[in-house]
């Protein structure tokens, strides 16, 4: 497997668990708390500078596992990497938009923070799962 | 996101001819062997720099490398 394949399949799998954490924290803390008084800061940012850490460290080490920890030589990215990353971005940046649009109509009818932070949350996270997603297909079953 | 291609390549029976591996021609055009194989099953278009350099290296002229219909 290509370096460039490693990453973007870590990125999906440590996206979807970082969410899953976060998802699963604020519900914890939704049954004994009404929902708009939950802390949901903290467990964002943990679960968001945790998920991007988790994903350098593991990338790395497959890395070194794989092929020694070499940044250059044969599995350097190329053209279909560059390809492939591209359109990944081009797939997720939809529900970045969409999050931000929300978010923006959000404000305009003053909603809570809450609302207001985990929409923002969850274009963020959409676009990282389903970019990360159409990165992991195309390499499977091809970008032509 | 996947298209059908109508690009079809005979760079695996060429290569194969030229007793290179995977690895051989990847390495000489720069490439990730993942992406010549890719190329090689149809799976991706290379753009018409990398195709003119695979072609170089196996020393071919360009149509004996890459087909197109021609309706």
């Amino acid at each position: 497997m290509a370096r460039e394949e490693r990453a973007a399949w870590v990125g999906l799998v440590v996206s979807l668990i970082a969410i899953a954490v976060y998802a699963a924290v604020v519900a914890g803390r939704a049954a004994s708390t009404p929902l708009l008084e939950v802390d949901w800061l903290g467990p964002m940012l943990w679960t968001i500078i945790g998920g991007i850490v988790v994903s350098i460290v593991v990338t790395i080490i497959w890395g070194v596992v794989a092929e020694g920890g070499s940044l250059r030589g044969e599995n350097a990215a190329d053209e279909r990497d560059r390809a492939i990353t591209q359109m990944g971005d081009r797939v997720g940046v939809a529900f970045l938009v969409i999050g931000g649009v929300v978010g923006i109509a959000l404000c305009a009818i003053d909603a809570a923070p809450f609302w207001i932070a985990n929409t923002l949350y969850a274009g963020f996270a959409l676009s990282s799962v389903v970019g990360g997603i159409a990165r992991v297909v195309a390499y499977r079953r091809g970008l032509v | 996101m996947v298209k059908p291609t109508r690009v079809t390549n005979a760079i695996r029976e060429l290569r194969t001819d030229r007793g290179l591996t995977q690895a051989d021609l990847a390495g000489a055009v720069g490439v990730t062997r993942q992406t010549l194989i890719a190329i090689e099953q149809g799976k991706y278009s290379p753009s018409l720099e990398m195709a003119f350099q695979i072609v170089r290296v196996l020393d071919v002229p360009f149509d004996a490398a890459f087909q197109y219909p021609e309706d």
